[in-house]
């Protein structure tokens, strides 16, 4: 995997706040407990942690995707939305009488600028039931579907579009 | 009275997405014994974990009031909904690098994708072409 290793200081800054905000709320969710011990062994291990982390250089983009739009939320949400659909779907095939399969390995192009952004994109392929990807190529996946219902390169050009969208603030 | 109002409104939602999970989740199961082989099962397991999972953990959200154990809930659903399309590509890329192809392709376009590099570590790609789905088919149809 290539990392970027020279990133300006203050986007180093910005995302290591950002991992230590995001760990105290961690820390807070899973203890449940604000004692002022356990809340000082909690912001010592975040510190702890958030140094390790800066010493190791994870402090990039696949680490705190920081960069990517909150409109990620909005996304997902509406990813949702396809899984059931998909489902729906998948379990008709499952219950037809003779189970008429097509499987088939297609090729879908990709036009994310980001690494962050295409595994967006094949992660969500890969959670909507009925396609798969396989692997990466040049330029584009190679997807595993179930029939032909789920091979229509519209539905494919939409989520890659609205994963395009989110993938960056500054472009 | 305002208040049991709203328990018996998160009741109800309780019991339908805990409806609708289990349905997800027999379809599934009863997929993965139907289905003729890995790969199309795959798709039967994808129906489990994402569709059956969240939606019983959807239904328990809405028992637990909203306190802690409802943001360790939320935690849950989001650690799965990240790691499972990442688990699932770990075994199907394997499959794939492999060398097992799916059952009856109707359409294969590997080579338009990847070039021809990655057919050169498929062993039985070069030497067994006469005898296609031999590999891929022994286990689906015992």
């Amino acid at each position: 995997m290539l990392r970027r290793t020279h990133q300006d200081a203050g986007t180093e800054m910005v995302k290591a706040i950002s991992l230590t905000i995001a760990l105290i709320a961690l820390w807070l969710t899973l203890s449940g407990y604000f004692t002022p011990f356990l809340l000082s062994i909690g912001v010592a291990s975040v510190l702890f942690t958030v140094y390790l982390a800066a010493r190791m250089r994870l402090l990039d983009d696949e680490a705190v995707p920081v960069q990517l739009r909150p409109a990620l939320f909005l996304y997902w949400g509406w990813l949702g939305g396809e899984i059931f659909k998909a489902s729906v779907a998948v379990c008709r095939v499952i219950l037809s009488r003779d189970m008429t399969l097509s499987q088939q390995l297609i090729r879908v192009p990709w036009d994310q600028k980001t690494e962050m952004g295409r595994t967006i994109f094949a992660n969500s392929i890969t959670l909507t039931p009925g396609t798969i990807t396989v692997e990466t190529g040049d330029g584009a996946f190679l997807v595993h579907a179930l029939t032909d219902e789920f091979t229509g390169s519209e539905g494919f050009e939409e989520m890659g579009d609205r994963v395009t969208k989110v993938e960056a603030r500054h472009r | 009275m305002d208040m049991s109002l709203i328990e018996t409104a998160c009741d109800i939602a309780t019991a339908i997405a805990f409806t609708m999970g289990s349905i997800f989740l027999l379809i599934g199961a009863f997929g993965i014994v139907r289905l003729p082989d890995f790969w199309s099962r795959l798709h039967a397991a994808g129906v489990i974990d994402t569709a059956g999972a969240e939606l019983i953990l959807i239904g328990m959200m809405f028992q637990t009031g909203w306190d802690i154990a409802t943001l360790k809930l939320i935690l849950i659903a989001f650690f799965v909904f990240i790691t499972s399309p990442t688990a699932t590509h770990a075994v199907s890329n394997a499959a794939f690098v492999a060398g097992l192809r799916p059952l009856d392709l109707k359409k294969d376009e590997t080579e338009e994708t990847l070039g021809d590099v990655p057919t050169a570590a498929i062993p039985h790609r070069s030497g067994a072409a006469a005898s296609p789905g031999t590999t891929s088919g022994t286990e689906g149809n015992a």
